[in-house]
């Protein structure tokens, strides 16, 4: 399952972050890392980008950007 | 005492509080410019403090000192390069291990660094409490904490950073990063190899060189065969076999595994030095955010922000704009009372007073503009603004945050490109100023007003609500073309974050707004001075013109006949007579005028143009009209008032360069065109020494004149033969 895929108010955990090198460290050194747990804050209006929550921060992420994260464990119903 | 010189440098993530801890510790006393060669923003300010003259230098704000933004590279050769002599890097201690990450990177760089852990007060109110003792001893560094808005703390971090630029101490070697087993013995072996073949050559930490070949770092290899020469070429190789040995052992590249060990040793130092009390109870933030980017209030309140932005800017500022416009021609007819009566009175009044004049104007829009932009960037909602906007942009290929800079630019494309600063990525920022002339500024609006009120009647309205739309779409495909052609290379991915909402300090809106607009004042000064004078010069010579009539003498006979005229007449008509006289005078009057620019250079200019105008539907009048618009765009319409309608005196004026323009043998269709025209060529001098200092490259602000003269000429040409083909006129 990836990232893109979690709806409002859910949880996961990271299991990989994929896509070309420089986006790929980006995103791991915004602390995507392996066992992250992020949840989902809401969609923009316009339903791109998303609003996450991890490590204790808000960060937004383009939808096709969220689907390059591979997440297990999701919890929560989300709206 | 003598006074010692000390240079530090702020690092910091972006949102961390970085720029009030410079104001802090700075004051007012700074200076803004551009970092070398880009078009990153320097600041820097100084200090006098115990003898010591400090200077400041705000690094940008980074995540990291990877070298994949213009940002992180800026930064880091900043390090490299200038050795300051402390690094004080800004941690958000409500944000810690994020914030660590950087540290961690800038501790590798072997510089004397200070942490300073700030808005801890924050932190500990959501829960967290920092132990700084434990994190100064993990890393080995002096803590300092500060609370950045309440200016608590500053002292305390000045005496630190002299104490650790004065300290002979040896860096610690040890609390740093540790690897993992495979990577740290390549780590050791690439050192020991580089420390062989290139001893002395590179004057950076070897350890963090061999760190950064391993993570394939494009600069640092660059670096390297540029200093070390031949054997460098063998370091890269040797650095490239073991990256290849790493890979397959780890089945990954190896700097990704690296930056999750970064990470590893973060995580350790925040679970021995944070301490988690309660958790918090109240975000108001988030609170805020349920509202602000709320699914269905999120945009109406977003249009709300932008709707009150531009009643500020435009509605408050017209005010003073007033004000200066009177100072302006009274600052005018007094220096021209002194000055005597010739060139030098000419070129000073009409030349550089008046032309300045037309641009400082714009000051009052510029420094609420800004003090706007200012209160959305230091409260947060700026991210929020691009978080909303961002799919819109998207289209075009643009970051969320483009929207308010395009959005601005149908107030004034001058402060409008200067507010593309918000944007990280170069191009993003190079396109959105590219297009940015197509959002139509006001100062046009007043030649759509004259051609549409004169040609379309009624429809006026739609006409030039069209002539907007037309900018719009052009922006969109103009965006997209540039998107695919010169400016290829990925959209910056939106890893953006959302800061938590702050309020706002005074004096850091006010040092914003004010940097900004000193900016403007400053470096505008000369390019526009310059440019009004040639267009004064252009206009105002050759001075001696041979006129096709003596106006003079006729001038004479005139006023002799009619002075007979009411020496002769009746009581009661001597003063119809008298006012016919006057009105008779000034007809020849502006009648000499037009044929003076008529065979001024810049009228000959026009005439020598008419074969490239003649197919968009203009004469030479508008061809002219159109040239002396580059100093400001509403100067079309004062030059069409005396090319067109030479002979009515100033009431009458409008009315008569209306019927003026009718009986011209211009059409609708004509007017439309040049309308068109008058959209999309050249910007307005001072927008285009924006564009020249923004982009800081001559070949950019060329392109931009370039494009847009051309684009102007194709579309006006399609306008005008299009619809004469489809048998409109």
């Amino acid at each position: 399952m990836n990232l893109s895929e979690l709806k409002e108010g859910q949880t996961a955990t990271v299991v990989r972050v994929g896509g070309d090198g420089s986006f790929r460290r980006r995103l791991l050194e915004m602390g995507f890392l392996q066992g992250t747990k992020i949840y989902v804050e809401k969609y923009a209006p316009l339903k791109d980008p998303i609003e996450l929550i991890l490590k204790g921060y808000h960060v937004s992420l383009r939808v096709d950007e969220a689907a390059w994260v591979q997440v297990e464990h999701v919890q929560g119903k989300g709206t | 005492m003598p006074s010692k010189s000390i240079t530090v440098a702020l690092a910091g993530n972006p949102n961390s509080g970085k720029s009030t801890i410079f104001n802090n510790l700075t004051g007012t006393r700074q200076k803004v410019g551009n970092w070398p060669g880009v078009t990153v923003e320097k600041k820097e300010g100084h200090v006098t403090i115990n003898g010591y003259q400090l200077t400041v230098v705000d690094l940008p704000g980074t995540y990291s000192l990877t070298a994949y933004t213009i940002e992180e590279i800026v930064a880091r050769n900043f390090v490299l390069d200038e050795k300051p002599d402390v690094v004080v890097d800004i941690l958000d201690a409500s944000n810690l291990e994020r914030n660590l990450y950087l540290a961690t990177q800038l501790r590798e760089l072997d510089t004397k660094v200070v942490f300073v852990l700030n808005m801890a007060d924050l932190a500990g109110q959501r829960g967290a409490k920092i132990d700084g003792d434990k994190l100064s001893e993990l890393l080995d560094v002096p803590v300092v904490f500060t609370v950045g808005n309440r200016n608590k703390g500053t002292q305390d971090l000045l005496r630190t950073i002299i104490s650790v630029a004065e300290a002979d101490i040896e860096l610690p070697r040890t609390r740093r990063v540790y690897y993992g087993k495979e990577i740290e013995k390549a780590i050791g072996e690439l050192s020991e190899f580089i420390r062989d073949k290139a001893s002395g050559k590179l004057p950076y930490n070897i350890r963090w060189i061999a760190i950064k070949l391993l993570e394939k770092d494009r600069i640092v290899k660059d670096r390297i065969l540029q200093a070390v020469g031949p054997e460098g070429e063998m370091i890269l190789g040797e650095a490239e076999k073991k990256r290849e040995r790493l890979r397959g052992f780890f089945d990954e590249e190896p700097e990704i595994v690296m930056t999750d060990h970064r990470y590893g040793f973060v995580a350790g130092i925040v679970k021995e030095a944070l301490k988690m009390v309660s958790r918090e109870r109240v975000d108001v933030s988030r609170q805020i955010d349920q509202v602000l980017t709320n699914r269905l209030l999120g945009l109406p309140i977003f249009v709300f922000f932008i709707w009150a932005m531009f009643q500020l800017t435009f509605s408050l500022g017209a005010y003073p704009m007033n004000w200066i416009d009177v100072g302006v021609s009274w600052l005018g007819q007094t220096v021209g009372g002194w000055l005597p009566e010739g060139i030098l009175q000419d070129l000073i009044v009409d030349g550089m007073i008046a032309g300045v004049g037309s641009v400082i104007i714009f000051l009052p829009n510029i420094l609420i503009l800004f003090f706007c932009i200012a209160l959305f960037e230091d409260t947060g909602y700026m991210a929020r603004a691009a978080f909303l906007m961002d799919k819109v942009m998207h289209l075009i290929g643009l970051h969320g945050k483009s929207f308010i800079p395009l959005l601005m630019g149908f107030g004034c494309n001058a402060p409008a490109i200067m507010a593309t600063r918000t944007l990280e990525s170069e191009k993003d920022r190079i396109l959105t100023i590219l297009i940015n002339p197509l959002m139509s500024c006001s100062a046009r609006l007043p030649v759509y007003i004259l051609l549409a009120g004169t040609f379309f009647g009624a429809k006026a309205g739609n006409a030039i609500f069209s002539i907007y739309a037309l900018g719009i779409v052009l922006a969109i495909l103009v965006g997209r073309l540039f998107r695919s052609t010169i400016l290829t290379g990925r959209v910056a991915p939106f890893v953006m974050e959302l800061p938590p909402y702050r309020a706002p300090m005074c004096k850091g809106l006010l040092i914003h707004m004010w940097d900004r607009s000193k900016i403007f004042l400053k470096k505008m000064g000369g390019v526009i001075l310059i440019g009004s004078v040639v267009v004064w010069f252009l206009s105002a010579f050759p001075q001696k013109v041979e006129f096709s009539r003596d106006y003079e003498t006729e001038k004479a006979t005139l006023s002799k006949q009619y002075q007979m005229l009411i020496a002769k007449a009746p009581g009661q008509t001597r003063e119809g007579l008298l006012r016919e006289g006057e009105k008779a005078i000034l007809a020849l009057e502006a009648q000499m005028a037009k044929e003076k620019v008529e065979k001024s250079f810049i009228g000959r200019l026009g005439k020598l143009l008419t074969p490239v105008f003649s197919p968009l539907g203009m004469d030479w009048r508008g061809s002219v009209a159109v040239l002396t618009g580059f100093v400001a765009k509403e100067i079309v319409v004062s030059t069409m008032g005396v090319l067109y309608a030479a002979g009515a005196d100033e009431d009458e004026k409008s009315e008569a360069l209306k019927s003026a323009l009718k009986r011209s043998g211009m059409t609708p269709l004509s007017a439309y065109a040049m309308m068109a025209f008058v959209l999309i060529y050249v910007p307005c001098v001072a927008t285009v020494a924006v564009i020249r200092r923004e982009t800081n490259s001559w070949k950019w602000t060329l392109f931009s004149i370039a494009y847009s003269t051309c684009l102007a000429w194709l579309v006006a040409f399609v306008i005008y033969q299009g619809g004469k083909l489809i048998g409109l006129a």
